[in-house]
């Protein structure tokens, strides 16, 4: 007990930090960074939008291989760990889906594009969501565990089909209106402010998932606790 | 090998009987299929766009509804009574009883897709009997692929609350590469177009099939591990 204690007020460190860093890619995002030329002020979403991408990817991929490890060794911390990263990573992609469609009004005169990273991390959104969702339904962790896990790798091994199917349902059509940049070569400062942020969301990740992690730890030894005293 | 095929066969043909009896679930998801086929044909403008245009997407969208319906009831089966349970405690293998449950799910979407199928043709007023061939290669590719994620996950589902709810959540993600490959290669099918020109999503589907009746498989046996 007083070690999941230990282990969340770690998280909360963390997650304050990240905070703080957050508030500091804000400032140098708005007031330290040169406009870039043809987007304008549309593009500092970017600087949010694409390192909450990143990492929301990054806790998925944690997850799926948390899975593997899960069914290998069976260790109910492993099923607790990937559980956490996955509800973090499901936050994390509502920022990804909601800042996403913000930038792409003014400059893709859409707000949704069928594009292939698009769907497939709308597709990964609802799957981790489903992945949460058969969590919720199932009281033994045992079973609990196993099912997600099998479910996780699943997840994984689906991403490239997602990804390699709306690919070619797009080149076979392609969107006239859809006209996206060749990826220019990021000027040192832009860079550094996107690296930032990554570092600010690392460290949220970080604090949330340790946080939650106690959390699950906390809730099974109640739940431990009173299935002896019954 | 034939200790896995022997009994996965028998589940198969149990599964099969069980249905021929009873005729439940192949009569709800038939009459499922033909209200889906006959919703989806006026559900456009007819002076903007042909039906022609909506067959394709209206067969793929009734083939899954329906096989959900069957895939939904695989495993509710064993779940009354604890019979799977007894299955497990006759010592077959465990792939034997994923590859048995898989075989049956795919007897029973087969047959309402077999029977659904004609009447497609006659709603939607076409004339596939040269493109027959491809057009059956395209249904049997995706039709493993649903049944193959499709009999996993219904294994899973059943232990939970809301299992017919929960069934569509976590399977419909998976569907789509199978059900975005089989459109496009329906529709260029039904053109007339060659089998050569529909070959990437082809091989999509081919690709797809392997790897997730594989990985459905190997990971059977952790949904059953008590």
């Amino acid at each position: 007990m007083s070690d999941s204690r230990g282990m969340a007020r770690a998280g909360q460190v963390l997650t304050v930090l990240g905070l703080a860093a957050m508030t500091a890619v804000f400032i140098r995002a708005l007031a330290f960074t040169p406009m870039e030329s043809t987007q304008g002020l549309a593009q500092k979403i970017f600087y949010i939008h694409a390192p909450a991408a990143i990492t929301a990817l990054m806790a998925f991929s944690i997850t799926g291989i948390s899975s593997i490890f899960y069914l290998w060794l069976k260790d109910e911390r492993i099923d607790l760990f990937a559980a956490s990263s996955a509800e973090v990573g499901v936050i994390l992609s509502v920022i990804m889906l909601t800042t996403g469609p913000i930038w792409g009004k003014p400059i893709w005169g859409t707000w949704w594009s069928w594009d292939a990273r698009l769907t497939s991390t709308l597709f990964i959104f609802l799957l981790f969501i489903g992945y949460l969702v058969l969590r919720g339904a199932l009281e033994d962790p045992v079973v609990r565990a196993q099912y997600s896990s099998v479910l996780g790798i699943l997840g994984m091994l689906l991403v490239p089909f997602i990804h390699l199917t709306v690919y070619m349902f797009r080149t076979l059509h392609p969107d006239p209106i859809v006209m996206k940049p060749s990826a220019p070569g990021m000027p040192l400062v832009m860079l550094i402010t996107f690296l930032m942020g990554i570092g600010a969301y690392m460290l949220l990740y970080l604090g949330f998932v340790i946080q939650r992690y106690a959390l699950s730890v906390a809730q099974e030894a109640r739940l431990e606790e009173a299935a002896d005293a019954t | 090998m034939s200790s896995v095929l022997g009994p996965a066969l028998t589940i198969a043909a149990k599964d099969i009987s069980i249905e021929l009896r009873t005729r439940t679930a192949f009569l709800s998801a038939l009459v499922f299929a033909i209200l889906v086929l006959a919703i989806l044909f006026f559900a456009r403008d007819p002076t903007a766009v042909s039906a022609n245009d909506v067959a394709p997407g209206a067969l793929w969208v009734t083939f899954t509804f329906a096989a959900m319906i069957g895939l939904n009831r695989a495993f509710l089966l064993e779940k009354e009574n604890a019979a799977i349970d007894a299955l497990i405690l006759t010592g077959v293998p465990k792939t034997a009883i994923f590859i048995g449950k898989a075989l049956g799910n795919l007897a029973f979407v087969f047959m309402v897709e077999l029977v659904s199928l004609p009447l497609f043709v006659l709603f939607y007023n076409l004339d596939i009997l040269a493109q027959l061939p491809s057009l059956i290669l395209v249904i049997v590719m995706a039709t493993v692929a649903f049944v193959s994620v499709g009999t996993l996950l219904s294994s899973m589902v059943v232990r939970t609350r809301f299992a017919e709810l929960m069934l569509p959540l976590l399977l419909l993600p998976f569907l789509v590469p199978p059900i975005v490959s089989a459109v496009q290669a329906t529709s260029r099918i039904l053109a007339g177009r060659p089998l050569s020109e529909v070959s990437g999503w082809l091989n999509l589907l081919g690709g797809f099939d392997i790897a997730f009746v594989t990985l459905s498989i190997l990971l059977f046996e952790a949904t059953l591990a008590e």
